[in-house]
């Protein structure tokens, strides 16, 4: 589209195009092969692949954070006290993954996801997503994981967060207190949310989104709280808003003691600021 | 394959004889913003969900919610909804085909179709109105794409409806004026879908006719035929 100015722009559309799907077979084959996803499950002393079909852990209350401040807020909040294992590590490729984790050498340094559990009460397992997931990864990294985990008796809490500016609200975002929660349950989930629903026209999509979608259709107990900030990195104020949840009748049970959650929030926060600038 | 269809009850859902109605993900989404209106206005209650690795996965609260009750339901990308009363299956498609997966997709959907054993389907969808023909800019912008054989069976109901067939367009125009092909230019998958069961089908035929709707929208009605000559009446 050309403007007054002489410039042309892109033009972004809700028109559809059918894609013309003559790419070479093989050359598909080998970019879905790259793009598998692939989970290292950690039983005993030893490392076994996620071959090992048998494999079913049985889980009481599964939390799934996505993004870095979910995953600050598992960190500070929900695994600062009590001994946490790593169980398990999801490996992923795609174009935005960014280099290596280099600090949990037990398992491929580029984990993009870690599974933990609770080592007083194997019920309680973790999963802390920080990396990027490509839409057509979603669904397979949702069947791959939860097709490890046994459904009976299960619960499942996703944590996530967004920008604000893609909440849509009839009212000025002004008049509303940012960061702020809101909650998606499935129909099998009897507990009350403990904050607002999300409000239509809003929708959830992504990692939470499929995850979501999977318990609906499993008929599985799941809940996604979902954060709305003006913050998009790593921020103490939207790791903060998810505090309600620390009210939940799960986490109740094994969340006792939050004393060092500050000292962990505080060493989260200074590890991702920029280290020095140019004036010092 | 396996199925895409997963029932939201506990119960098995017999959707054999319905009509389906199902929207292509299209210009200005009129399918989609048409079923929405078929599910609200007849308040259809939803009986499965269509659980596809094809489409981006998408979560809300529900659009359909008459009371605080039913507001708090979640709705996901794609579900099914049907009448008992009205042999009627309504599928709504909430978000676009992942790149590359639209042939998958194609294939899925036409096997939960075959599976389900509906009687006719019909497909809405839409078109750019800036790339009409000349006949196509005069009167209504509605427009029906039969397949062939259910002409037959549904006979002159169109004809009497008044409706126009969608018009061939010339497959390399300014070249070749004689050969001619359907166009459905942001249709999505809508030409690909119709061409699936017209000619494809190693299993079974696919014949119907497809209807346009709104604003330059296309729909296509297709029957089923069976090897159980019983099913060959159309109502």
């Amino acid at each position: 589209m050309a403007t007054f100015f002489g410039e042309v722009l892109p033009v972004f559309s809700r028109a559809v195009e059918e894609e013309e799907e003559d790419e070479d077979e093989e050359i598909r084959r080998e970019l879905e092969g790259r793009r598998e996803i692939t989970i290292q499950w950690c039983t005993g002393s030893r490392a076994s692949t996620e071959s090992s079909l048998d494999l079913s852990f049985t889980c009481s209350t599964f939390l799934i954070a996505v993004g870095q401040n979910a995953v600050g807020f598992l960190n500070s909040f929900v695994q600062c006290s009590g001994s946490w294992e790593i169980i398990g590590a999801v490996t992923l490729w795609n174009e935005r993954v960014k280099g290596t984790d280099t600090v949990n050498r037990q398992f491929p340094t580029d984990s993009s996801c870690l599974l933990y559990r609770l080592t007083s009460n194997p019920m309680i397992l973790t999963c802390h997503c920080s990396c990027y997931m490509a839409d057509d990864q979603l669904f397979q990294w949702t069947e791959k994981v939860f097709g490890n985990i046994q459904k009976r008796n299960l619960e499942v809490i996703i944590l996530s967060s967004c920008s604000v500016t893609e909440y849509k609200s009839p009212s000025s975002i002004s008049n509303i207190t940012v960061p702020f929660l809101r909650a998606l349950k499935t129909s099998a989930f009897q507990e009350t949310p403990h904050c607002p629903l999300l409000e239509q026209p809003n929708v959830i999509s992504g990692l939470s989104a499929a995850v979501l979608s999977y318990c609906q259709v499993r008929q599985i107990p799941a809940v996604l709280y979902h954060c709305y900030s003006d913050v998009t990195t790593l921020d103490s104020l939207t790791i903060e808003a998810f505090r309600p949840l620390l009210a939940c009748k799960s986490l109740v049970s094994f969340v006792k003691d939050t004393s060092r959650s500050a000292e962990i929030l505080k060493q989260l926060v200074d590890m991702s600021k920029i280290q020095s600038n140019l004036y010092t | 394959m396996e199925t895409i269809f997963i029932p939201s009850g506990n119960c098995c859902v017999n959707l054999k004889g319905y009509t389906l109605i199902m929207p292509v993900v299209s210009v200005g989404n009129v399918g989609q913003l048409t079923v929405d209106l078929i599910i609200s206005t007849l308040t259809l209650p939803r009986v499965g969900y269509i659980h596809s690795d094809c489409l981006l996965p998408v979560v809300g609260n529900n659009p359909y919610a008459t009371t605080s009750e039913n507001s708090a339901e979640i709705c996901i990308c794609s579900e099914v909804y049907a009448s008992t009363d009205r042999k009627l299956a309504v599928l709504q498609i909430r978000s676009p085909i992942i790149q590359g997966k639209h042939r998958l997709f194609r294939q899925q959907l036409l096997s939960w179709i075959k599976e389900s054993e509906f009687s006719k389907v019909v497909t809405l969808s839409s078109s750019y109105a800036y790339q009409r023909v000349d006949q196509q800019l005069i009167g209504t912008p509605l427009r029906y794409l039969a397949t062939p054989a259910l002409q037959t069976i549904v006979g002159d109901k169109f004809h009497t409806l008044k409706w126009k067939e969608l018009e061939r367009v010339a497959a390399f125009p300014g070249i070749n004026e004689v050969e001619q092909e359907i166009s459905i230019p942001g249709g999505g998958i809508t030409k690909s879908f119709y061409s699936d069961r017209v000619i494809k089908t190693p299993w079974h035929r696919h014949n119907g006719r497809s209807r346009v709707l709104g604003d330059y929208c296309l729909a296509v009605a297709s029957h089923q035929l069976s090897s159980n000559s019983a099913d060959l009446t159309v109502r």
